[in-house]
């Protein structure tokens, strides 16, 4: 084996794109030299690299072809493409009956020769999501000026060109450390050659350095940086040679929010927040500079903590100026503002949330004076769109309304208005104050609501207005505060607008690992005085949701109180059975024209097996009914699966169809009110096995 | 020229300017003036925008006077200025040192890259009244940004045929770091006793009452009418320049209408898309004449 080393080094790559840009590289160089045994040994990326070093076979072994083409009589386009498939030439095709046949003799490649005739093509497509060119690079693009390339063959060069670049063994190494240029002739000189020039190549490696590195600054003050893995793989692109450092935050600025004095620190500058023992944001901030200063880095931290002191300074120009208009007064300027061309203004939506939170509010049996509190929230939820901060920070909406209500109305409305966007995704907490809870749910409501009604849906690859995210923030925060609401009425009876929940609650039971089948069975079951057959007959008339459960706590319930019962035993004979007798009934309705809702005789059983399944099933239904009620799910699935021995009795022991018309009939009402006990929970054809 | 500063004295607003005249100057650049009509930044300075586009080589330098109407803090900001100084530069075909080049002039202003660490961070520019956008950075040294460092890829709405390089350094900016100064009215401006705030602190109060409150927004919209008219007028007569003097002039209107806040977000797309499409006419008759001649 021959070790492959590749560095193509560049100006400065964004720190964004230097790992996936290595992974490209490393895919182009597995597919392109797969006939050379392609192993990777090591991917390398930095602010001014990417690299790799892998091991290949000495050479492309040889090969025969010998394949019959197509026919002699085919059209010439055939040909072509055949002959442009196997890259060969007419040259190596002879004539046997009616097809041609190919047989080609490909001798042994050395790698050398292979690499440099088949890779640069493949590199020069290396997909950077920006690219561009420069003076001397003519239509070649690359992410930025590309400036050298090695390219080694166990210590020779391969030569390969790209765009305006000649492959050769030389690399530069840290601007001000050690710039080179200098050769190397492996891939572990190459590593070793560059850290003596100031560079670490391995992206591994900077990244534990940076971290360890801030951590012991942090500890020996008795301070913790505020974990940030994002932030720490940036700053990892951002240097060669990682030097942590620590500075200062002047105690003037200690009394703004610290989310904006943390979001101005990382969106702006890169710097880490840094947490007390107590956990409480502490006057100082950790950042890593390029460079091991003489001074040991006395002027940067200067410089760093004075950048800061501006940055901070402008917030807190916003801060004091904001703080001098009252919420209320900016609402005019909303008016200003349009929401949705559609839609109409941002002063529009902020009366329409107002309404709903209150109307939420009172749905939640909140008093008058917290009703009263939503609304407030709602009306103001939107008005920091129009300060100073937020016009600094888009990233601060909600969160500096929350700080300004606070002041002006109290903790309760600031809450609510902080937290209105809340969940912002997957891992973000939901609101849990019962009027924060109405405006967060009122905002989203308010959203779906809207654009459903003006057709604006989300498709396939495309959400806009990220409709999707705002139905999960609902279905989150009914769920994890357990509220019990009707959806439909809160989302104007647009079944269409349902569904699309039903849909996003279907797919986050499915991301967590739980069985999706049974919502759908309950989704139509415990809601229903149908029966199933109504309910298949009715379906095709009318929307299928308008019998649908939309107590999605009570809806998960069930689910939950399912799976437990279809994992036991019991639970799984019980569906198999139901499964018979829904099918029976089904295909004995047809056939009559009838359904079999009656009340069953007990005066017409002529087996034992029949009656005692009905007694029982009576039973059942009885003791269910007040636990139906109670929502005491585990203990009506528990009752149900009892059934279990006797409906595998009675199909073991009675013939269904009997000749004679009334005991027919009768054990199919039997059947029915089966099915109508079991169905009360769900529609158990939905559920799978 | 020469350049008075004391080695251990750091250099005076007017020196750095100097300094970077003579440092590009050694470089091949024309050394321009300032363009006399009111821009937003330095790339709006014919220099900078026409002769990007079309195959001549090109190198040059200037400072340029950048009004940003909505900057204006009264002269209460230390950092903010709606009248500030832009040094620019520009090279076409971009050269292969051009970073190496841009380091070397930091040396030469006095900043130590030995104590001061200087970073690319990615910044893509983009100028939608100009129609044209480039890749590149900003230039940070020690968190603070020095300076906006580009190769054009499209001017105007069309492709260059030589990538330039451009370097733009905000001047206020590097003399506060270089002479330690957290107030951008305290700067040495001379070194010989006369401050920035000396020349600029009445300017930026009475400009800034010009931009907020007192400019004339119905003027102000008549002549953006006019100058949208007159550009289209020499657009036709096909003299690039005076066309173009007339684009710029319509951009600075507009930033001032904004600042007024006057105009309505959809307004806001629609102004920028009507220079646009000034600033592709004007490019698009440069050009034309470029390859002619």
């Amino acid at each position: 084996m021959a070790e492959f080393f590749l560095e193509i080094f560049s100006e400065e790559i964004p720190a964004r794109m230097q790992a996936s840009g290595a992974a490209h590289l490393e895919g182009i160089c597995a597919q392109v030299l797969k006939p050379l045994g392609f192993k990777l040994g090591a991917l390398y990326y930095g602010p001014r690299r990417i690299a790799l070093k892998a091991e290949l076979a000495g050479e492309v072994a040889a090969s025969a072809v010998a394949e019959r083409g197509p026919r002699t009589s085919a059209p010439e386009q055939a040909l072509a493409g055949f002959l442009r498939k196997h890259g060969a030439a007419r040259e190596d095709l002879t004539q046997e009956g009616d097809f041609w046949v190919l047989n080609k003799q490909s001798p042994a490649q050395p790698a050398a020769a292979f690499i440099q005739s088949a890779l640069p093509e493949a590199l020069a497509k290396l997909p950077w999501p920006k690219s561009m060119r420069w003076g001397a690079s003519g239509d070649f693009t690359w992410v930025r000026p590309l400036r050298g390339i090695i390219s080694l063959l166990d210590g020779a060069v391969v030569p390969l060109q790209l765009g305006p670049v000649t492959s050769g063994n030389e690399t530069w190494g840290h601007r001000v450390h050690g710039p080179g240029p200098f050769a190397v002739s492996s891939a572990a000189v190459w590593e070793e050659k560059l850290r003596e020039h100031g560079v670490i190549a391995d992206p591994v490696e900077r990244r534990e350095k940076i971290a360890t590195g801030m951590a012991a600054l942090a500890a020996a003050q008795t301070l913790s940086v505020a974990p940030d893995e994002g932030l720490l793989d940036e700053v990892t692109g951002l240097v060669e040679w990682p030097v942590p450092l620590l500075g200062r935050i002047d105690d003037d600025f200690m009394d703004l929010p610290p989310e904006v004095r943390e979001l101005s620190m990382k969106i702006n500058q890169k710097y880490f927040a840094l947490r007390d023992a107590d956990g409480r944001p502490a006057p100082h901030f950790a950042f890593v500079a390029n460079l091991a200063a003489e001074d040991d880095g006395r002027a940067i931290i200067a410089g760093n903590e004075r950048v800061l002191r501006a940055r901070l300074a402008d917030a807190r120009h916003f801060w004091d100026l904001d703080l001098k208009t009252p919420l209320e007064d900016l609402l005019p300027k909303l008016e200003k503002i349009t929401f949705h061309a559609k839609i109409g203004t941002q002063h529009q939506r902020a009366e329409r949330i107002s309404k709903l939170a209150g109307d939420i509010a009172a749905l939640l049996q909140l008093d008058a004076t917290a009703q009263q509190q939503a609304r407030t929230a709602g009306l103001l939820a939107k008005a920091d769109l129009v300060t100073g901060m937020v016009g600094e920070f888009p990233e601060l909406q909600g969160i500096m309304g929350g700080y300004y209500a606070t002041r002006s109305h109290g903790a309760v409305v600031g809450g609510a208005i902080s937290t209105h966007y809340q969940p912002k995704g997957p891992s973000d907490a939901v609101p849990t104050d019962a009027i924060a809870i109405a405006v967060a749910l009122a905002d989203k409501l308010d959203t779906l609501i809207r654009f459903f009604a003006e057709g604006e849906k989300p498709t396939g690859s495309g959400d806009p207005y990220a409709l999707r995210r705002a139905a999960l923030g609902v279905i989150r925060i009914i769920l994890e505060n357990g509220l019990r609401l009707n959806l439909k009425p809160l989302l104007n009876n647009d079944s269409s607008l349902f569904d699309f929940i039903i849909e996003r609650l279907r797919i986050k039971l499915r991301g967590e690992g739980k069985r999706f089948d049974i919502l759908d069975a309950v989704l139509y079951g415990p809601s229903g005085n149908t029966t199933i057959d109504q309910l298949r007959i009715i379906s095709e008339q009318y929307q299928r949701n308008a019998f649908a459960d939309d107590d999605l706590v009570r809806l998960i319930k069930w689910v939950e109180a399912l799976t437990v019962m279809l994992g036991t035993e019991d639970g799984k004979n019980l569906l198999a059975g139901y499964k018979r007798a829904a099918n029976i009934l089904r295909i004995e309705s047809e056939k009559d024209q009838k359904l079999y809702s009656g009340d069953p005789d007990l005066n017409l059983m002529t087996e034992e097996a029949e009656k005692r399944l009905y007694l029982h099933v009576n039973a059942v239904m009885a003791k269910t009914k007040e636990e139906l009620w109670n929502e005491n799910y585990e203990s009506v699935v528990i009752e149900l699966a009892s059934i279990r021995p006797y409906i595998d009795a009675f199909f073991e022991k009675v013939t269904v169809n009997a000749p004679e018309p009334e005991l027919r009939r009768n054990r199919l009402r039997l059947l029915a009110r089966f099915v109508g006990a079991v169905q009360q929970v769900a529609d158990f054809t939905k559920i799978e096995g | 020229m020469t350049v008075h500063s004391a080695p251990t004295r750091p250099k005076s607003f007017q020196d750095i300017i100097l300094t970077l005249h003579d440092f590009w100057a050694k470089q091949g650049c024309v050394i321009l003036q300032p363009y006399d009509v009111e821009m937003g930044a330095g790339t709006f300075h014919p220099a900078t925008t026409l002769r990007a586009l079309g195959p001549k080589h090109w190198r040059a330098a200037y400072v340029q006077p950048s009004r940003r109407p909505s900057d204006g803090r009264y002269g209460e900001n230390p950092n903010r200025l709606q009248h500030y100084y832009q040094y620019q530069v520009i090279v076409k075909p971009s050269p292969a040192d051009a970073q190496e080049l841009l380091l070397a002039s930091y040396d030469a202003i006095g900043i130590d890259r030995r104590l001061h660490d200087i970073r690319f961070v990615e910044d893509d520019w983009e100028s939608p009244t100009l129609g044209a956008w480039g890749l590149g950075w900003e230039v940070w040294c020690d968190g603070m940004e020095v300076g906006q460092f580009t190769y054009f890829q499209q001017v105007g709405g069309i492709p260059v045929v030589h990538p330039s390089f451009e370097m733009t350094y905000g001047l206020e900016r590097l003399a506060m770091y270089v002479q330690g100064v957290e107030n951008v009215y305290n700067l040495d401006f001379n070194g010989h006793g006369v401050t920035y705030g000396d020349v600029f602190l009445r300017a930026e109060r009475d400009y800034s009452k010009l931009n907020f409150e007192l400019a004339n927004t119905d003027i102000l919209k008549r002549h953006f009418e006019d100058a949208e008219t007159e550009c289209n007028a020499l657009v036709a007569e096909l003299v690039a320049q005076p066309a173009y003097d007339q684009c710029i002039k319509a951009s600075h209107l507009f930033n001032l209408l904004d600042a007024r806040g006057v105009i309505s977000v959809t307004e806001r797309a629609s102004y920028i898309g009507r220079v646009r499409n000034l600033a592709k006419a004007c490019a698009e008759i440069w050009l034309s004449g470029e390859s002619n001649g």
